[in-house]
């Protein structure tokens, strides 16, 4: 009965799909205007030789400040779902954990050194994407992914106390809060220094150069701070059950 | 204009899709679609398009997978705290 009706939605669906692929333009073709616009005068206009961070960051930049926010709001509810409730506290018991077929195998030197080594290149290749993000591909968003991966690596290597001490809750929500509010900040700097919401107002160096793009920059910075506390709350907040007993474990 | 290398990375993106669909356990769909935003990705790459494949990779590659796995880890968690819970009231009831 169920395939009888998967395949009647198909026969359904199938021609449907062909009559609509057959009115698609060509591939590759490209129908507006702003892109050819865009594409000849962003690098003249903003200094910033990757045109993408430039239409994302300063042209379009109060829709990534929209994108910044469902971030925020999506974390801030992810982290209000995941909660320790107060009655949770007093209930669980830890003996069962305690027995010694359920203690976690002491993690190898080897991973070890190849956990140290992989958080040196995570944190420099994520602290590169985020700076780099006006002159090639990346940016705020993709660096602050890369740098939140560094914490993580930490916990599948080290002690739990380790990833506390490194990643502690109240920084990290700090730094998501400050990230979204920042963002806010330099749109209203360019309110109040020049004339609209996120005027690119810093003066703007060498196309090519870091420092070259005026308030992309900046505005990258900010969302890689913002994403990589973020995730970095998330991930505490999905790890935290475990976090507790493998802290409560070391103590011992 | 598709050349051979598009072609070849969206029949890649067919058959890891289906891969991703098929497969049935949780823990295994999870690499599966880790694999499917790699392809993704890589597809955006030939397709000249290298700011969408670094958010892909990072956003479909680690992100997503990453959240189904702690996701996965916190649901396990929780039964198995429900069945200790369960057998210690069926212990009270037989005393």
């Amino acid at each position: 009965m169920r395939r009888a009706l998967l395949f009647l939605g198909i026969a359904g669906l199938a021609p449907l799909l062909f009559w609509g692929m057959r009115g698609l333009p060509p591939f590759g073709s490209y129908p507006g205007p702003y892109g050819f616009l865009l594409n000849q005068v962003a690098v003249a206009e903003r200094h910033a030789t990757d045109v993408v961070s430039a239409i994302n960051f300063d042209y379009r930049g109060f829709d990534t400040l929209g994108e910044e926010f469902i971030l925020f709001t999506s974390v801030a509810g992810a982290a209000l779902l995941l909660r320790r409730e107060k009655g949770e506290e007093e209930t669980d018991d830890d003996a069962h954990d305690r027995e010694p077929r359920r203690l976690p195998p002491p993690t190898s030197a080897a991973v070890r050194v190849f956990g140290v080594a992989l958080v040196g290149l995570t944190v420099a290749f994520g602290l590169y994407m985020i700076s780099h993000g006006a002159v090639s591909p990346g940016g705020g968003f993709q660096g602050g992914v890369i740098l939140a991966t560094a914490p993580l690596a930490v916990y599948l290597v080290a002690e739990a106390r380790t990833f506390k001490r490194i990643a502690p809750k109240n920084l990290t929500e700090v730094g998501e809060a400050s990230g979204a509010a920042g963002y806010v900040l330099v749109g209203l700097a360019g309110l109040v220094v020049g004339r609209t919401f996120l005027e690119n107002v810093l003066p703007l160096g060498t196309a090519g150069e870091v420092d070259g793009a005026g308030t992309i920059e900046v505005l990258n910075v900010i969302v890689g701070i913002e994403i990589a506390a973020g995730f970095v709350v998330l991930l505490t907040a999905f790890i935290e059950e475990t976090l507790r007993r493998r802290l409560r474990r070391e103590q011992r | 204009m598709i050349g051979w290398l598009q072609t070849g990375v969206l029949l890649l993106v067919a058959v890891s899709g289906a891969g991703v669909v098929l497969s049935r356990d949780p823990l295994e769909q999870s690499v599966a679609v880790s694999f499917y935003g790699l392809i993704l990705a890589l597809m955006f790459f030939l397709h000249q398009a290298p700011d969408v494949a670094l958010s892909q990779i990072v956003v479909g590659a680690v992100a997503l997978p990453l959240m189904i796995l702690l996701a996965l880890a916190k649901v396990h968690q929780q039964q198995e705290d429900r069945e200790r819970e369960d057998q210690r009231e069926a212990g009270k009831a037989r005393k």
